[in-house]
């Protein structure tokens, strides 16, 4: 039976890719499926292009090629991105660029459409409310303050890509199982409406996509049990024609695929198992079977599939203050009730400069900014070192700013015992995130797929 | 007797916009049978007050022996707009496994 292999890449912007390496080389695989963008990884990205228009990608991915290409080449292995993110034009030139320099003929497949923020009137006008997907909020209040708005798009754009020769496909936003999806259909041209199927392929690329998150990092149970996490392989799946799948990792890399593992990830940003809702196919994961077949090799079977939905989400970010932080650390003895006592020092201060701070949160790392009003009080009043950390949301910078310039005079003015007094913390824009819904076929009309030679 | 559910149960917990999901796993069958009978999503609810805002639900999975609860309203608004330390709720889940249930 016909199967194909497929590599996860980095699970975030900024994760790594050394175990990528280990699984093209001693992992047989054809394809190298890489997931760059978080949630929040669009926000920090917009960022980066209000500095510089021809910014909007994950940077790392240029190096990550560049840096893997020489074991993909000779072995044929093909790449599908989404390190696009807001400009994947931008992150087809670069890529183009430097595969010039260094002589290496590639195809490079682009796709476009999933940037929806400039067609918003638009879609308002054909109907559509955009109101927020959970709350049903009017998007009115926050529509002014939207600096991004993507769609997750589904697999068939990469698909096309990949048909039309791509060796590198790049996109923007795609929901992250479809980058692992696209190379399966293309190779064993499952029909768009077998459901199952598809919905075993969107199991093995949610498996897929988080890197080492498959293979015991991160992993909540008895994480000790976890060999050579320095060394961690990322996940590898096999996917047969008949839509079984085996789940491994490279030889002689460290970290576990087993069952917990497995299921750790399974279930991980997912929230009703029996509708985890995808553009390709609505997936029921709670008839499927992850067995053990060997060491590190798992096989997963089952997943069933209902018929994909009329709607895309989109997740729209909107610019929502700036943060101001500072910390500062207090030694034993007493040092909660230090770090309390400059909490109040730096409140007073706070009203009597007029600092005009929306939210104000305070936590003290050693103690309770992990677990909140979960942290265990025990051993609170003896404690060998505490610090504080005052986070206001302000209007601007400016205002944010004022926040880290009352932490200094702490060290000479206030409760005795300072350590770690790195206090001020350059203010960060916030975004809060507008999840929303859009008819599919005004979003599908859009979206573009291009192929380029180097 | 009481015992706390990181005895009993591993955990993993993600983000998506102001809901943090929680999974919690159990080891046998007869643990994942205690867990649909104690860990309800009131509990749960009542566990994280003063972190969550808004309701929980419960799924239960048994086909991997597990159960996840969503939890509206636990990241401050969502993890790029949030003050937070743990600004993404990656720590939600062991904060579950602090809970004691009856067994």
């Amino acid at each position: 039976m016909k199967s194909v292999r497929i590599a996860g890449g980095l699970g975030f912007y900024g994760d790594s890719w050394r175990p990528i390496k280990a699984s093209i080389e001693r992992g047989n695989v054809q394809y190298v499926a890489s997931d760059h963008l978080a949630e929040l990884t669009l926000a920090i990205l917009q960022k980066d292009r209000q500095r510089d228009p021809a910014l909007g990608y994950t940077r790392d991915f240029a190096p990550m090629l560049l840096d893997l290409l020489p074991v993909a080449l000779p072995r044929g292995v093909k790449f599908i991105l989404n390190a696009g993110g807001l400009n994947p034009m931008a992150a087809r030139e670069v890529l183009l660029n430097a595969l010039k320099k260094f002589g290496i003929k590639l195809k490079v497949g682009v796709v476009l459409g999933d940037s929806v923020l400039e067609r918003f009137d638009e879609l308002q006008a054909a109907g559509v409310s955009l109101a927020h997907m959970d709350t049903g909020e009017d998007i009115a209040k926050v529509r002014e303050r939207m600096v991004f708005a993507s769609a997750y798009l589904g697999a068939r754009p990469l698909v096309e890509a990949l048909e039309a020769g791509a060796d590198i496909v790049l996109s923007g936003r795609v929901a992250d199982a479809a980058l692992f999806l696209a190379p399966v259909i293309h190779e064993l041209g499952w029909h768009w409406d077998d459901w199952d199927k598809l919905a075993q392929g969107i199991v093995v690329g949610h498996l897929l996509e988080c890197s080492g998150q498959a293979t015991g990092g991160n992993f909540g149970g008895d994480w000790r049990s976890m060999p050579d996490l320095a060394h961690i392989g990322y996940p590898i799946a096999e996917v047969w024609e008949n839509g079984e799948a085996v789940i491994s990792k490279a030889p002689g890399t460290g970290g576990r695929v087993n069952f917990d593992t497995l299921r750790e990830q399974l279930l991980y940003e997912v929230h009703d198992p029996a509708h985890y809702v995808t553009p390709d196919v609505d997936v029921d994961m709670t008839t499927l079977r992850l067995q053990e077949i060997g060491p590190d090799e798992v096989r997963v079977s089952g997943a069933t599939g209902r018929p994909a939905p009329d709607t895309l989400k989109i997740v729209a970010g909107y610019e929502d203050g700036v943060m101001g932080q500072a910390m500062i650390g207090y030694a034993w003895p007493d040092a909660l009730a230090k770090a309390q006592a400059a909490a109040e020092i730096i409140q007073q201060q706070m009203v009597e400069i007029g600092l005009k701070s929306e939210e104000t949160v305070i936590e003290y790392p050693g103690y309770n900014s992990i677990h909140g009003p979960l942290a265990d009080p025990t051993y609170a009043n003896d404690l060998n070192e505490v610090y504080l950390r005052i986070a206001v949301r302000c209007a601007d910078k400016r205002e944010a700013a004022k926040l880290g310039r009352l932490f200094p005079p702490l060290a000479l003015s206030g409760p005795p015992f300072i350590g770690g007094a790195g206090g001020m913390l350059e203010p960060r824009g916030l975004l809060g995130i507008w999840p929303t819904l859009a008819p599919r076929h005004i979003i599908e009309e859009y979206v573009r797929v291009s192929v380029e030679e180097s | 007797m009481k015992k706390r559910l990181a005895e009993l149960a591993h955990a993993r917990s993600g983000d998506k916009g102001d809901k943090a999901d929680l999974s919690l796993f159990a080891y046998d069958r007869p643990s994942y049978d205690l867990f649909v009978r104690e860990v309800t999503a009131e509990r749960v609810k009542e566990h994280f007050k003063g972190i969550i805002s808004g309701e929980v639900e419960r799924y239960e999975v048994p086909n991997v022996l597990a159960l996840k609860f969503v939890l509206h309203g636990a990241l401050d608004g969502g993890a790029s707009r949030s003050l937070r330390s743990d600004s993404l709720g990656k720590s939600l889940s062991s904060a579950l496994l602090r809970m004691e249930i009856e067994v």
